[in-house]
C-alpha cells in the first residue's frame, strides 16, 4: 500500500533498531542513567505500543510519554458543561469518537446518550455542519478539541457557516495549543528529558519555527516526527545524535508532510477565529497560561459557551490519580496508585486509561509484555 | 408460533395462502387475527416452503431416529440480529441470520439441519423489504442444506424497534467422535483462519454512509458448514473452531487463550488482509483485528495436521486465502503479535467500541 508500507519495512526497522544501539553505546551520559526523550503527541504514543517499539530499543533509551492526547488531558470540568450543553431538550450534540467516553464528575457523553441526550459521533466538523442544514430546527453543537491539528478544520467549519449564514451551530472550543504545554512540562521542577520527538501533525500547521524555544533556551534537541514506525525509529536516531554531538537544534523527519513553514490557509483561518484564553485547565497539569483558544467576539454566535448557560465549574482530578506524574514523567504509567486497580479502560478514573493514545490505555493494552520484560530485566 | 413440520405433510405451495395488499405493516399485522395470519403467510410461510413445512402447529417436530441416524449429540444454537443498515454489500439481515446461525452449529462440528426465524418488526416497516429479507433467508438456507421449519412474528409500535430485528436459533446434529473445544488448544499447535479478516464490519461501517467513504468492500456474510466438514475430515485432530464475529479475531483468540489456559502468538505480517480493508482502517484509525467477520473461522490444530488442514481449507471456495497466522505456546491466557519491527505487543479483549482516533 502507498505512503504505508515504505514505513514499515522490516529490513529498515533493523538497521534502525542497531544503529540506535550502537549509537547508544556511544553515548557517554547513558552509562548512568537511562536517556530520556519525551514523545509529545498521542499518535506516537498509539504507534510506540502498536508495533512494540519500547521493546526492541535498547534499555537505556526510556521513552516518556507526552501531553499531546487532546482527549486526554481534557479536565472532568469541561466534560461536565459538555454534558449539560448536550442535555438541553433541542441540541444535537456531536463529538469526535474519541471524547465520547471521557468521564466528568458523574459521567462520560456516552452515559450522558444513554440518559437520553442526542449525542452523535462525526468524522469531522463539516459533518456537525452539515447536521445543522439538514435538520434546522435543532440546534447542533460540535464539542470542539485538539491542538492546531484540529484548529483549522473548526475555524473553517465556522467561516462556512457564518458564509452560508447559518444559526442553528455553534461550537463548545476546547481547542488548546501544545506550545506553552511543553514550555510549562520543561519548567516544571521534578522533570528530566534528554529531548524530545516533536508533534508532526501539529507542526503540519504551525511548521517548526514555534518549537524553537526547545532548542534555545532550554537546550534540548527535538525532532518534528512523521507517525508510522519507521518515522518513529529513524527520529529517535536523529535525537540520539544530537545528543551525542552535544547539540540541541529542531529538526523536522517530518518534511514529507509538515513543512517548516506551516501550512499558510490553515494559520490564516486559526488566525481569524480564535483568540488566546489567559489559561485553561489541563487534566493533571492544571491551569497552563495562554493554552487555550476561545472564539473572537466576532464568531460570537456560534460559541456555545455564549449562546448557553454553561455551568463552568472546575472540578479538582480525582486525589488518588497520577495523570500529572505520569504526563510529565516523574512516574511510569503503571507505577500510579491506581493503575489497573480504581483505574482501567472499562471503568477510567483518569483520562489517561481512556484514549487510545493514552499512555496508561495504551500501557494497560498493548504494553504489560515490555514492562514485564523491563522489571525481569531491572 | 406459527409454522411447524410434520413429515409427509402437504406442501405449502398446494395450500391456498393470504395476501397481503397494503404497502407497509401495521399494529393490526401483530393483533393475532386474519391481518397477522396473511402476513405471515404471504411473506415468510410462501417464502419459507418445504416439503416438511406444512400444517401450521404450535412447534415443529422433528423425527428422533432420522437425527440419530447422523450423530450422537445435538447441537441448538440461537442469535439474534439487529443490523443496520437491513441490506449491505454483500448481505443482508436475512442472509446474516441464517449464516450466522448455521456457523454457530458448525463450529462445534455439527451438520446444521434446522432453524426457526422470529421477527420482530417495526410499524410502517414496507412490505416489499419483508419479502425480500424472507426470500434472502430462504434461499440462504436452501443453498446450505437446512430448513427454516418453526417462527413467530410481532409488531411493535413505531421507533420501539428499528426497522426488522430477527432471532433464528438452530438445531444441528454432531457426528460420533467429533470433540472440539475452546479450552483443548495446546502449546505446539498452529492456528490458521479461512481468509481475509474484517470485511464484513468494514462493509457494515462503509454502509452506514456517515463517513462519506466510498468502498468497494463487501461483507464475506456464508455459511461454513461444508468448510468446516472438509477441514474436520482432513485434520480430524482438530482442538478448536470459532467463528470470528462481534470482536474479530483478536476477541476470540483471547478467550481460546483464556479457557485453554495458553498463550497464542501471531504475526503481523501473516494476517490476511484485503487492501481495501488495510486502507479502510489506516483511514480511520481502525485495527482490523477487532473488525467483525460473518464468514471466517479460528481453527487450532496440531502441528502435526497443519498441512492438512491448510490444504483442505484452500481447496474449498470459502478457503482459498487460508493461512497459519500464528501458533500456541505454553502460558496463562495471553495473546502477543509479533509486528514488522521484532518487537511484540499484548493483543487483549476490546474495550467497549472501537473508537476511531482523532491525531
Amino acid at each position: 500500500m502507498k505512503y504505508v508500507d515504505e514505513y514499515r519495512d522490516r529490513e529498515k526497522a533493523q538497521t534502525l533498531t542497531r544503529a540506535i544501539a550502537s549509537l547508544v553505546a556511544s553515548i557517554p551520559l547513558a552509562i548512568d542513567r537511562p536517556l530520556k526523550v519525551m514523545e509529545v503527541c498521542g499518535g506516537h504514543t498509539h504507534s510506540i505500543f502498536r508495533y512494540g517499539i519500547e521493546g526492541i530499543l535498547p534499555k537505556e533509551i526510556e521513552l516518556v510519554h507526552g501531553p499531546g492526547c487532546p482527549v486526554c488531558v481534557l479536565p472532568r470540568g469541561r466534560i461536565d458543561d459538555c454534558i449539560a450543553i448536550a442535555s438541553r431538550p433541542n441540541v444535537i450534540l456531536t463529538t469526535f469518537g474519541d471524547a465520547i467516553r471521557v468521564p466528568g464528575s458523574t459521567k462520560s457523553l456516552l452515559g450522558a446518550k444513554a440518559d437520553g441526550a442526542d449525542v452523535r459521533m462525526v468524522y469531522s466538523p463539516s459533518d456537525a455542519l452539515g447536521l445543522a442544514r439538514r435538520f434546522p430546527d435543532r440546534e447542533v453543537v460540535f464539542f470542539g478539541i485538539g491542538f492546531e491539528t484540529t484548529m483549522p478544520s473548526t475555524a473553517l467549519t465556522i467561516l462556512a457557516a457564518e458564509a452560508d449564514g447559518i444559526r442553528n451551530f455553534s461550537v463548545f472550543c476546547n481547542h488548546i495549543t501544545i506550545v506553552p504545554t511543553i514550555k510549562a512540562i520543561l519548567d516544571s521542577p521534578d522533570l528530566q528529558l534528554d529531548g524530545f520527538l516533536g508533534p508532526g501533525h501539529v507542526a503540519m500547521v504551525v511548521g517548526t519555527a514555534p518549537f524553537a524555544f526547545v532548542a534555545d533556551h532550554y537546550k534540548r534537541p527535538m525532532v518534528v516526527a512523521g507517525f508510522e514506525p519507521l518515522d518513529v525509529l529513524q527520529s529517535l536516531w536523529m535525537v540520539l545524535s544530537q545528543i551525542k554531538e552535544g547539540r540541541a537544534d529542531i529538526e523536522n523527519q517530518y518534511a514529507r508532510i509538515a513543512p517548516d513553514g506551516g501550512n499558510g490557509p490553515a494559520l490564516r483561518a486559526v488566525a481569524a477565529v480564535y483568540e488566546l484564553r489567559e489559561f485553561f485547565e489541563w487534566r493533571g497539569l492544571g491551569s497552563i497560561d495562554h493554552s487555550g483558544v476561545r472564539l473572537r467576539d466576532a464568531y460570537a454566535r456560534f460559541d456555545a459557551e455564549r449562546k448557553f448557560a454553561i455551568p463552568n465549574v472546575t472540578i479538582a482530578d480525582p486525589l488518588s490519580c497520577q495523570c500529572g506524574e505520569v504526563l510529565k514523567g516523574v512516574i511510569k504509567p503503571w507505577q500510579c496508585k491506581v493503575f489497573g486497580a480504581g483505574c482501567t479502560p472499562e471503568v477510567p478514573l483518569g483520562a489517561l486509561m481512556v484514549s487510545s493514545e493514552g499512555a496508561c490505555a495504551a500501557y494497560y493494552q498493548y504494553g504489560g509484555l515490555n514492562r514485564t520484560k523491563r522489571q525481569a530485566s531491572a | 408460533m406459527h409454522q411447524a413440520i410434520v413429515t409427509g405433510a402437504e406442501p405449502i405451495a398446494a395450500r391456498r395462502l393470504g395476501r397481503v395488499h397494503v404497502k407497509a405493516v401495521t399494529l393490526a399485522h401483530g393483533g393475532g387475527g386474519k391481518a397477522m395470519k396473511d402476513l405471515i403467510d404471504d411473506v415468510f410461510v410462501s417464502a419459507f416452503d418445504n416439503a416438511a413445512l406444512a400444517p401450521l402447529e404450535d412447534q415443529a417436530r422433528l423425527d428422533l431416529a432420522a437425527l440419530a441416524r447422523r450423530g450422537d449429540r445435538l447441537a441448538f444454537t440461537t442469535d439474534s440480529f439487529v443490523v443496520d443498515p437491513l441490506f449491505f454489500p454483500g448481505g443482508d439481515i436475512g442472509k446474516l441470520a441464517v449464516c450466522g446461525t448455521i456457523n454457530d452449529l458448525a463450529v462445534g462440528g455439527a451438520i446444521p439441519l434446522y432453524l426457526s426465524c422470529a421477527a420482530i418488526l417495526e410499524e410502517g416497516v414496507p412490505l416489499e423489504l419483508l419479502r425480500r429479507v424472507a426470500r434472502s433467508m430462504a434461499e440462504t438456507a436452501r443453498e446450505a442444506g437446512v430448513e427454516i421449519v418453526t417462527g413467530d412474528t410481532k409488531v411493535v409500535q413505531r421507533g420501539a424497534c428499528d426497522k426488522l430485528f430477527l432471532t433464528t436459533t438452530g438445531i444441528g446434529v454432531i457426528p460420533r467422535g467429533i470433540h472440539l473445544s475452546i479450552a483443548d488448544a495446546r502449546p505446539g499447535d498452529v492456528v490458521l483462519v479461512n481468509g481475509v479478516l474484517g470485511d464484513h464490519g468494514a462493509a457494515i461501517l462503509a454502509a452506514r454512509g456517515d463517513l462519506l467513504l466510498d468502498s468497494l468492500i463487501e461483507s464475506d456474510c456464508a455459511a461454513l458448514h461444508g468448510l468446516v466438514r472438509n477441514l474436520l475430515a482432513a485434520a480430524p485432530g482438530t482442538r478448536t473452531l470459532r467463528d470470528a464475529t462481534r470482536g474479530g479475531i483478536a476477541t476470540v483468540l483471547n478467550e481460546i487463550a483464556d479457557a485453554a489456559g495458553v498463550d497464542i502468538e501471531i504475526d503481523d505480517e501473516a494476517t490476511p488482509l484485503r487492501r481495501e480493508v488495510r486502507g479502510f482502517c489506516e483511514i480511520l484509525g481502525l485495527d482490523p483485528l477487532y473488525l467483525a467477520n460473518e464468514g471466517k473461522i479460528v481453527a487450532v490444530v496440531p502441528q502435526t495436521e497443519a498441512r492438512a488442514a491448510l490444504e483442505a481449507l484452500r481447496a474449498h471456495p470459502l478457503g482459498r486465502d487460508a493461512v497459519v497466522i500464528g501458533e500456541v505456546r505454553a502460558g496463562h491466557g495471553r495473546v502477543t503479535m509479533r509486528t514488522f519491527t521484532g518487537g511484540t505487543r499484548i493483543v487483549d479483549m476490546l474495550v467497549g467500541e472501537q473508537l476511531p482516533r482523532i491525531c
